[in-house]
């Protein structure tokens, strides 16, 4: 690959982020509602509305509004939360990393527990295994990540105590660290574990469904095609096939899945968040919705857009190296 | 077709067969219980009296709820069934609207080519790179939340993916002899996209429209959960389920039930979905839909 198409390529992913971010400028201005009033006691005189919304800018007409938004953004300035006056960058620099931790270790799960599964079923397509693998993934990945949370703290809460499960299988359902506890160290740090298991365990659940789902047929439309037939007639062991010829073909998509994968898995998190009260990217934006705190919304959409178009970047320049005979995504 | 054949068929793929079933069955419990049952679904009866018997019991006038009642006292069966309507609604309006939407962008952009092709793409790249939920949650925190603007809101998210497919088939399919014959026998352009070229370019569309119908389902329930879709008391699979939330310790088939029959729906139509594509488009783009 020569530079050139590098090059070019930084620069589609540039001009795409700034059509997206424009895309959630207008989409939010054409919310009805206005957000001073909101903000405002009902009985607040027109002036003092007047005056916020001169205060937030929402007074000058929108090419201006959009040239000032564009202006402070390209030089890191979010702007402050209409609801909370706090720097947008504070609000979402404390959210980030939770939805961050969270997403890369269920993903890393999924793709431990997703991948085999599908191998397994790919190789044996059409066997009771695979029948069965289906169904099963096809259930989890047709279920609702915040249904299973609330069958999972059910289960793990009251379903621990009645059915006298051991007291560390009783998880907490509520919140990244237990309130009021003062912990440091090890301690703290197998507290708010004992948080994460269930959200990643759910979402890994899910992630893992769909890589089975894709794995198993990546496999099997490998293993139909000559080299492999030729494999096997040379009289290679099946492992030695699986392994080396099916499984060295099916990688290199699931790389760039993998890197695909992530933003989706961050967004999908937003349901876990609202159910387990975890005060990340998710719940942020929930809140923000709610309240019509547009620049937080505004700056969370981009961050995760700008999340999609890294990972479509990085999958488009790492899958020719995988693999020489593609040369894009 | 005979039984015999159909019943052949069913045997060879049993969970094609199966899915087809459970869809039948989904499709007529939603469209028969609620007229036919004696309970009202909606309305709030004794609440003292009614409010969280667990399933299969009888209330004090002899009355089987088959679920159990919810804290308002109402039945769950009944209450589920008449959700279904909106969810089953909601699946195939939003699936089918998205994926006539997308085609039409799709068959557009490649048959006229040019700057045309270029907007469109770029504003299908924009939208699509955008994790459908953050796009679904932004468009429906915009407007009133409702049955309404759910489906407008699920079609005006979902066209992305199958406008590319469809633009990629309808080039492919554009340089093949039989558009070049339907031109030179002096067929009009748009007649020969509406009967040459798109009928050869939709399979890829006809898989995703059905495995979008489930994840249109769980799309809606996601923002029913949450408040941003079906209002209560009008009933969805989402809206029941964040009502059995506070009591899911108490009285888990609230919350349950409803989340059961909405898996089963999704898991039918994603294997008719996966049946499909095995023998429509043969690809494995698509699989991974954004999960709620």
């Amino acid at each position: 690959m020569s530079a050139l198409p590098l090059a070019r390529r930084v620069r589609d992913a540039l001009v795409l982020y700034w059509l997206v971010m424009s895309l959630t400028f207008v989409l939010v201005r054409l919310a009805p509602g206005d957000p001073a009033t909101m903000l405002v006691p009902p009985d607040a005189s027109p002036a003092v509305v007047h005056r916020l919304r001169h205060d937030f800018g929402l007074d000058a007409s929108y090419p201006v509004q959009y040239a000032r938004w564009l202006g402070a953004t390209l030089t890191g300035n979010l702007g402050e939360s209409f609801a909370t006056h706090e720097p947008v960058t504070h609000v979402l620099a404390r959210a980030a990393p939770i939805s961050l931790g969270l997403g890369l270790a269920s993903l890393a799960l999924t793709f431990i527990v997703g991948v085999p599964l599908g191998l397994v079923q790919g190789m044996r397509r059409g066997s009771r295994w695979d029948h069965a693998l289906t169904v099963a993934t096809t259930t989890v990945y047709a279920m609702p990540s915040f249904w299973i949370a609330l069958a999972l703290v059910a289960v793990f809460t009251y379903g621990a105590s009645t059915l006298g499960l051991p007291v560390w299988l009783r998880l907490p359902a509520f919140g990244i660290r237990t309130p009021g506890a003062s912990l440091h160290g090890w301690a703290a740090a197998w507290d708010v574990g004992r948080h994460a298991i269930l959200p990643v365990a759910i979402l890994a659940a899910v992630g893992a469904a769909g890589i089975a789902r894709y794995t198993r047929t990546s496999v099997a439309d490998v293993s139909a095609q000559d080299f492999v037939r030729t494999a096997r007639a040379k009289g290679l062991s099946p492992a030695r096939v699986s392994l080396r010829h099916v499984m060295a073909n099916v990688l290199a998509p699931l790389v760039v899945l993998f890197a695909l994968a992530l933003p989706g898995l961050v967004a999908g998190s937003i349901f876990v968040e609202a159910v387990f009260a975890w005060p990340g990217m998710g719940r942020a934006m929930l809140d923000a919705i709610a309240a019509r705190d547009y620049p937080v919304v505004m700056a969370a959409a981009t961050v995760y857009a700008g999340a999609v178009i890294f990972a479509n970047l990085a999958a488009d320049l790492v899958l020719p190296l995988l693999d020489p005979r593609r040369t894009s995504a | 077709m005979t039984w015999e054949s159909v019943l052949r068929r069913a045997r060879r793929e049993p969970l094609a067969a199966g899915a087809l079933l459970l869809l039948v069955a989904m499709t007529l419990g939603v469209v028969l219980v609620p007229p036919l049952s004696r309970q009202d679904p909606i309305a709030i009866g004794d609440v003292l009296a009614l409010r969280y018997l667990p399933p299969f019991t009888r209330d004090a006038s002899g009355v089987l709820h088959l679920l159990g009642t919810d804290r308002f006292g109402r039945d769950l069966f009944v209450r589920m069934m008449l959700a279904g309507r909106i969810s089953l609604l909601v699946g195939v309006v939003g699936s089918v609207a998205a994926a006539a939407l997308g085609t039409a962008v799709g068959a557009l952009a490649a048959w006229v080519g040019g700057t045309a092709d270029r907007l469109l793409m770029a504003a299908t790249d924009a939208l699509l790179a955008i994790p459908r939920l953050v796009l679904l949650l932004v468009c429906a925190s915009l407007w009133r939340p409702g049955l309404t603007s759910v489906m407008i809101v699920l079609v005006a998210t979902g066209w992305m993916g199958v406008a590319r497919m469809v633009r990629a088939e309808v080039l492919g399919v554009r340089s093949r002899p039989y558009v070049d014959a339907a031109v030179a026998l002096g067929a009009r352009s748009g007649r020969v996209l509406w009967r040459h070229a798109l009928p050869n370019a939709l399979g890829p569309a006809i898989v995703a429209t059905a495995l979008g119908v489930g994840n249109a389902i769980l799309l809606e329930s996601g923002l029913s959960f949450l408040g941003l879709g079906v209002q209560p008391p009008e009933p969805s699979w989402g809206n029941m389920i964040a009502g059995g939330r506070d009591a899911i310790v108490t009285a888990p088939w609230i919350a349950l039930a409803p989340g059961i029959a909405l898996i089963i729906t999704v898991l039918a139509c994603t294997l008719i979905g996966d049946w499909l594509r095995d023998r429509l488009a043969g690809e494995a783009a698509g699989l991974l839909g954004e999960r709620v």
